[in-house]
């Protein structure tokens, strides 16, 4: 019955440490990452446009070697189509093929 | 007069005003709203707009704005004495930055999380956007200037210190890849950067680099200038993750324990002000403290940066409106208190009064250095430290806070270069080299012209200060007219306005005089440049308050 309390106390402690130690991680990142995740996130944006711009050259009439595998892609990318036209400053797709909105 | 009984007075009186009179302005004058959807809500991408826990936003907001500007001001300030610097860091903090920094905040979240620059062309008038850039440009100016001529000036003097400035450059770099590779966790990153930063702390007096006083006609001193400018260009056209983001996270980490090991020392050894509490002997060629004191702390007692801060990052990450008192307002006191143990470090730490007599020789002496040997000196009579060790930490404290206010000045320079290319259309401006390269360029000149070479010491500094002030000015402005509009009383907006319009313009016309005579003309013309924005300044609120006023009394009528 004692011994049973005991672990019952000790699994209680070692979880609130566990969560305290996960409190302390989540702000160290949060105090890591917060001042400077606009500037990221709009670095790792402008690859995703760039990567975006080769998944769709071959429709805008720029060849590409790897077009055929490209082609497979366009599908994944379609969820973001619509940011990046827009961010392009289109107002609508600016591919025939390709409708958007 | 006993250190901790100053320091203790300073956080009760800071403490009780958090407590009762920003909760007064957060209720009765702004009237935040938990129930207020913030921008971080409205607009939420993952980018910009993300709502961010309180603490870590406190903690992001203070260390932007905490640089060294706080330490320098009050530390040439005590040449008046400690006791009109205590006043003003406290009092200024209470009634001045902590209704400014909050503000700030409340103006932009309910304004779409706009810029303070934004908004004063929206709420005051366009033509106050124009000299709102101008006087951001000037003060990004100053500041890269002023801290470049700092840094050097504190590597020419403890030279222990050479070796664990830039080795923490060094650590930072590895300590981005180390991140950004996902090499190893965070948590064991900041245990290795603190034990590695304080590691080349404890080696650095050990092997100290000297720079000659003269290196191929140039002085050491303009050496160390040209080498942090470099330096700052180079930082300032990285990627962030690579040197910006972990430098800021080890500062960060290096501001609290410097902080505490500070603090921890003045209250273990007590020591008594050795400095005046009122000095009526100022060395010769002092300027009159009314005006000066309160262009020379800026920082520390209200400062325009913050608002810049406070409305271009923070307002974005806002969760909950009614938190804008915990952030601004606390980040205030935050800043207060590293002001404060400023003032402490540069009156107690000396043994004696013709001591701090011969380190506050003359106006704009002193300063950071002050600061350095008089903490040093109560860390290790405090805490048992060795005197260069301790003098080492806090240069090192002192110099990454500039390097850090430095490249960021510099980045955001480059912007504006860039906006005007973009404005005037010229392609050549809009490439970051060379924006960069004009950036640098202008502040080497303003460097230069203040007196690199060491000769002149910091009398740049309280230029600093008014245009800084002139800054904090506006954006005051920009939440009196926010509180007309709303039927709101605006005297705890205006009085610190007017206030702080009447004190610029009475400085710069004092420092006119002295540089006119000094024969320095080109700080004359710059501070004819801040006087035409300050009056300039006064006009406008003049002007929009009358126009708003009209419009409500009409509004009534009609």
């Amino acid at each position: 019955m004692r011994k049973d309390s005991n672990s019952e106390e000790s699994a209680q402690r070692s979880e609130r440490i566990r969560a305290w130690l996960s409190q302390a991680r989540f702000y160290a990142e949060e105090f890591y990452s917060a001042r400077y995740r606009g500037a990221i996130a709009r670095a790792q944006r402008d690859e995703d446009d760039l990567f975006m711009l080769m998944v769709f050259s071959e429709l805008m009439g720029v060849p590409n070697p790897v077009s055929y595998y490209t082609l497979e892609l366009q599908p994944l990318m379609l969820e973001r189509f619509h940011d990046w036209h827009r961010r392009m400053g289109m107002e609508h797709s600016p591919l025939d093929d390709f409708r958007c909105c | 007069m006993s250190a901790v009984v100053v320091l203790f007075i300073g956080l009760g009186a800071m403490a009780l005003a958090y407590f009762v009179y920003s909760k007064f302005i957060a209720e009765k004058i702004y009237r935040l709203d938990p129930d207020f959807k913030t921008p971080a809500h409205e607009f939420e991408d993952g980018i910009d707009f993300v709502p961010t826990n309180r603490y870590v936003l406190w903690g992001h907001h203070f260390t932007s704005v905490a640089g060294a500007a706080p330490i320098v001001g009050p530390a040439i300030a005590v040449i008046w004495g400690w006791l009109p610097a205590f006043l003003w860091v406290i009092l200024g903090t209470i009634f001045f930055a902590g209704v400014h920094d909050s503000g700030a905040i409340w103006a932009s979240v309910r304004n779409r999380a706009r810029s303070v620059g934004a908004l004063t062309g929206d709420v005051v008038g366009k033509r106050a956007r124009s000299l709102f850039m101008i006087v951001i440009f000037l003060v990004l100016l100053m500041v890269n200037a002023v801290f470049g001529v700092v840094i050097a000036g504190l590597l020419m003097k403890f030279p222990s210190a050479v070796v664990p400035v830039w080795g923490a450059i060094l650590v930072a770099l590895i300590i981005g890849q180390l991140i950004y590779r996902r090499i190893i966790g965070l948590a064991m990153v900041s245990v290795i950067g603190v034990i590695a930063l304080y590691g080349l702390i404890i080696l650095g007096p050990s092997v100290p680099i000297q720079m000659p006083e003269q290196v191929g006609g140039l002085a050491g001193n303009a050496v160390w200038i040209l080498l942090l400018f470099a330096y700052a260009a180079i930082a300032s056209l990285l990627p962030v993750w690579m040197l910006l983001q972990p430098r800021d996270y080890i500062n960060g980490l290096q501001l609290f324990v410097g902080l505490i090991i500070l603090y921890g020392a003045l209250v273990l050894l007590n020591p008594t002000l050795v400095a005046p509490m009122y000095n009526t002997n100022v060395p010769a060629g002092t300027p009159s403290i009314i005006p000066l004191l309160f262009v020379t702390i800026a920082c520390g007692a209200i400062s325009g940066f913050h608002g810049l801060v406070a409305s271009g990052t923070t307002s974005k990450q806002l969760d909950k409106e009614t938190d804008a008192r915990f952030v601004g307002y606390f980040g205030s006191v935050g800043e207060g208190m590293l002001a404060l143990g400023a003032i402490l470090a540069a009156t107690a730490g000396f043994a004696s009064l013709a001591d701090w007599n011969t380190m506050y020789d003359a106006f704009g002496k002193g300063g950071v250095n002050a600061f350095v040997e008089g903490g040093a000196y109560i860390i290790s009579n405090g805490l048992g430290l060795p005197e260069a060790t301790a003098a080492t930490l806090l240069t090192v404290m002192a110099a990454l806070f500039a390097g850090t206010t430095m490249d960021t000045g510099l980045r955001l320079q480059r912007y504006i270069f860039q906006e005007w290319g973009e404005i005037y259309n010229q392609q050549w401006m809009k490439k970051p080299a060379i924006a960069t390269l004009l950036a640098v360029g202008s502040c080497l000149i303003l460097a230069f012209g203040a007196g690199a070479d060491g000769s002149g010491g910091l009398i740049i500094w309280p230029l600093f200060g008014t245009t800084n002030q002139l800054l904090a000015g506006l954006t005051l402005l920009v939440i009196t007219v926010m509180l007309v509009r709303l039927k709101r009383p605006m005297w705890f907006t205006l009085v610190p306005l007017i206030f702080l319009l009447i004190m610029t313009v009475l400085a710069l016309l004092l420092q006119l005089r002295s540089f006119y005579e000094a024969g320095n003309y080109f700080l004359l013309v710059l501070d004819i440049i801040v006087l035409i924005a300050s009056i300039l300044v006064a006009m406008e609120c003049a002007a929009s308050l009358k126009r708003v006023r009209r419009e409500l009394a009409t509004k009534s009528e009609g």
